[in-house]
């Protein structure tokens, strides 16, 4: 998967596109981290828009994602959440410890 | 006739496989019209089924992995998938919420995930002979007009 990412003002936004599965998960895990190191943002947004299945193994991309943003002592946001990905993010309780802006609707 | 429908499936245990499985059990559930949500779920539960045969059931070779499902019943969709893997050793550790022996990789809510989005789940392990997991997802039927 390519993702595409932009940065401004020490925010790095990275647009997640497509299905993320085990299959997916760890190529997606290595290029947050990448650009998480390389950029050192004070807030990290991931934009879910174009995520169109995503299971458990997102939840382990997520919070990889925020394990580096807190060493960081920065801020993690979840945007644009179908409706799918959120369930599976809601079984973990993700929007406890991430904050979630909004939330697509279908 | 209603409730005789089902259908095989048999693939090694490739990563590259997830996506076919799940899309696949998700054409032949089409059939009971269900809702975006319910298809959604009925997905989610069978890629975690299939990865969890992937990660832990075959951790270093490919193994093959069986997946049956057919329609019984009032629209319910059951479920099962199958591999001949190295069997789990604890399963009430395994059912556990976070549990996992994947690593950072995983998050430990593929169980969480089956039994909470699926109407009945049951699995069965046996070591060093395989692990089998039951499903079962009703799905409602929906009103007239269509």
């Amino acid at each position: 998967m390519k993702l595409t990412s932009f940065v401004q003002d020490r925010q790095l936004t990275v647009l997640l596109r497509g299905e993320i599965d085990h299959h997916s998960a760890r190529e997606i895990m290595h290029t947050l981290a990448d650009k998480i190191d390389q950029y050192l943002p004070l807030r990290c947004i991931l934009d879910f828009e174009e995520v169109r299945f995503m299971d458990s193994s997102g939840i382990a991309v997520v919070l990889s994602a925020l394990r580096r943003m807190n060493t960081l002592q920065g801020k993690l946001i979840l945007q644009n959440i179908p409706p799918q990905p959120y369930k599976v993010l809601c079984t973990a309780g993700v929007e406890k410890i991430a904050t979630i802006k909004e939330e697509c609707t279908q | 006739m209603k409730g005789e429908n089902y259908m095989h499936l048999e693939f090694p245990s490739r990563s590259s496989n997830e996506a076919f499985a799940r899309s696949a059990v998700a054409a032949f559930a089409a059939q009971l019209d269900p809702t975006l949500d319910e298809l959604g779920d009925i997905k989610t539960a069978v890629s975690e089924a299939v990865t969890n045969c992937i990660v832990h059931a075959y951790p270093n070779e490919l193994g093959p992995i069986i997946i049956k499902a057919k329609i019984i019943g009032d629209n319910v969709l059951d479920i099962t998938v199958k591999d001949r893997g190295c069997g789990i050793a604890d399963i009430e550790q395994a059912r556990k919420p976070m549990f996992t022996t994947g690593g950072e990789e995983r998050s430990g809510m593929g169980i969480t995930i089956m039994e909470s989005f699926m109407t009945e789940f049951r699995i069965q392990s046996t070591l060093h002979k395989g692990t089998s997991v039951h499903m079962k997802r009703r799905i409602l039927p929906r009103g007239g007009g269509k």
